[in-house]
């Protein structure tokens, strides 16, 4: 009994002193002068175009990754083909790489002396570059939670669908589809997340000019270093609200079997 | 009765019928978007690694990379003991407010690893409210990176302990075992697998992580540098070639760790499995 209780309080501690008070404070610091200072950081020309600029490669990132995440798991499932393990490993490879190096590929590939410097327009410094980064490193969220659940629920209602008569595109669409669509949402909430929260690999290859080339997560480095500590923490809740509403989205996506 | 067979057939191999055009182009579209995204940048990273005993063997980056590993290494030992306690209380026992701490342990994954690192700054930095400054310090860095790493041996071991069976701790139990004697011989062996998964996945994040990090160390060489940094410091420095190799460095041993968990995992499931 003891025993117990202690327990839950040393873990209730523990989660306390690293999460919720180092989160809680930022949301007190930003709004301890009132709310007039903190709206004032979060709506200059920058700011703004910070936060415009991170929902659209999000906008462009999240769909072409929930696509390739779904067919991907499909062939990872459903098909037989040598060199499975080398696509799941590639496919995890984004989990385990410093952002920094991923950052670092794509500038050595697109920049200035890079393989791929004679593309007449501009990658690195410019959107497409931080598209791209952000597109590795969110890459294989849908994939890891579509396939166990396509490896879980089998084939037998897709078959019996064949045999009922229906083409594979109509399989997919009314019996595949429906089937995953809670690992896909719960997947595309992970990558948003990820998108969003971004920032070695889109800091090595943005440039991080102001007011160009900056994202939420470049404008709370850039404020924090030039000492306007109320402009960071004002973008930093704006981001941890964001990160707050996709832990309530994954609670609700939860798969079933994980809930405690 | 010739018909008969043939009006039925057997289902075909794969769920649907196969469409060979659907499938090229399926396998084109994985191969094609892979390599844009991921294959062709690695390749980059590996072919312009240059000047690499240099860049390699310089004191400042064997700073950065023992100060990285012995970090990450306690990072997974402390994440392993708290992060099991965490999963168990979170499975075997019952508060209210329970679901929402247990949301609440996604917050790493949800966070920005930049704010992550602000708001540690806030708390242990200076003018924090604890008044400790670990601003500058190896304990900073520390925290930034228990405070990423958190949900990894977590989640890890959760789904496990949901499915221990209980009977073979309450056969334990009546042969006159104590909660300790359980815990260490029937229920530890048990979560060994998820927990080591869970331990190696904190190491790999850990070894590379630079957000949360690069705020709270201030970055110092020999001191708080972890090599994420430096290899940063390094391209702000034009030196590419010299960043590619250390990422080289890193890069083989977060594969080493991703080699290791699949093993981990095959051994741990060798029984499950229906070969």
């Amino acid at each position: 009994m003891i025993a117990r209780i202690s327990l839950r309080c040393a873990v209730l501690f523990y989660l306390a002193a690293i999460l919720l008070v180092p989160v809680g404070l930022i949301f007190w610091r930003t709004f301890e002068h009132g709310i007039g200072p903190a709206w004032d950081a979060v709506t200059t020309p920058d700011a703004r175009h910070a936060f415009w600029l991170t929902l659209k490669i999000a906008a462009i990132v999240v769909p072409l990754n929930t696509i390739f995440g779904i067919v991907c798991a499909l062939a990872i499932v459903r098909h037989k083909f040598p060199g499975k393990g080398v696509l799941n490993a590639v496919v995890d490879l984004p989990l385990a790489l410093s952002p920094v190096v991923i950052g670092l590929a794509l500038f050595l590939l697109y920049g200035r002396d890079g393989w791929l410097d004679w593309l007449p327009f501009q990658m690195l410094f410019s959107t497409p570059a931080m598209v791209l980064a952000t597109m590795f490193v969110s890459l294989p969220f849908v994939v890891r939670e579509v396939v166990p659940v396509l490896r879980e629920i089998g084939t037998d209602q897709e078959q019996a669908a064949a045999t009922l008569g229906a083409g594979p595109i109509a399989t997919f669409r009314r019996v595949t589809l429906p089937a995953i669509r809670w690992a896909v949402a719960y997947g595309v909430v992970l990558t948003t997340a990820r998108s969003i929260g971004e920032f070695g690999a889109v800091s090595v290859v943005s440039g991080r000019i102001s007011g160009k080339t900056e994202t939420l997560t470049l404008l709370v480095q850039d404020r924090y270093e030039s000492f306007d500590v109320t402009g960071a923490y004002a973008a930093s809740v704006v981001l941890a609200m964001i990160a707050v509403a996709t832990l309530v989205l994954l609670t609700i996506f939860k798969p079933k079997e994980e809930r405690a | 009765m010739a018909a008969d067979a043939a009006a039925v057939r057997a289902p075909a191999p794969s769920a649907t019928r196969r469409l060979p055009v659907a499938e090229a182009l399926g396998g084109g579209f994985i191969v094609g978007y892979l390599s844009l995204v991921v294959l062709l940048p690695l390749a980059a990273l590996v072919a312009e690694a240059g000047n690499f005993r240099h860049a390699v063997t310089n004191r400042e980056a064997v700073a950065a990379l023992e100060l990285t590993l012995v970090l990450a290494l306690a990072v997974a030992l402390v994440n392993a003991v708290i992060g099991t306690a965490t999963a168990w209380v979170l499975v075997r026992d019952d508060f209210r407010g329970k679901r929402i701490v247990n949301a609440v342990i996604d917050l790493p994954f949800a966070l920005p690893t930049i704010v992550a690192g602000l708001t540690l700054l806030a708390l242990y930095g200076p003018r924090g409210w604890t008044g400790l400054n670990l601003a500058f310090t190896r304990a900073g860095v520390l925290l930034a990176l228990l405070f990423v790493t958190l949900p990894f041996v977590v989640r890890s071991v959760q789904p496990v302990l949901l499915e221990l069976d209980a009977e073979m701790e309450e056969a334990a139990a009546s042969l006159g075992a104590g909660p300790a004697g359980i815990f260490r011989r029937i229920v530890f062996p048990n979560l060994l697998p998820a927990v080591l998964s869970g331990v190696a996945l904190s190491f790999a994040r850990a070894i590379g992580e630079f957000g949360a990090v690069v705020l709270i160390s201030g970055n110092l060489p020999f001191k708080t540098e972890v090599s994420s940094v430096y290899i940063f410091g390094r391209i702000q420095s034009n030196d590419a070639a010299g960043a590619a190799s250390l990422s080289l460095v890193l890069l083989v041993i977060s594969f080493a760790t991703l080699l290791l968990i699949g093993a981990v995992r095959r051994w741990a499931t060798r029984h499950d499995r229906q070969d």
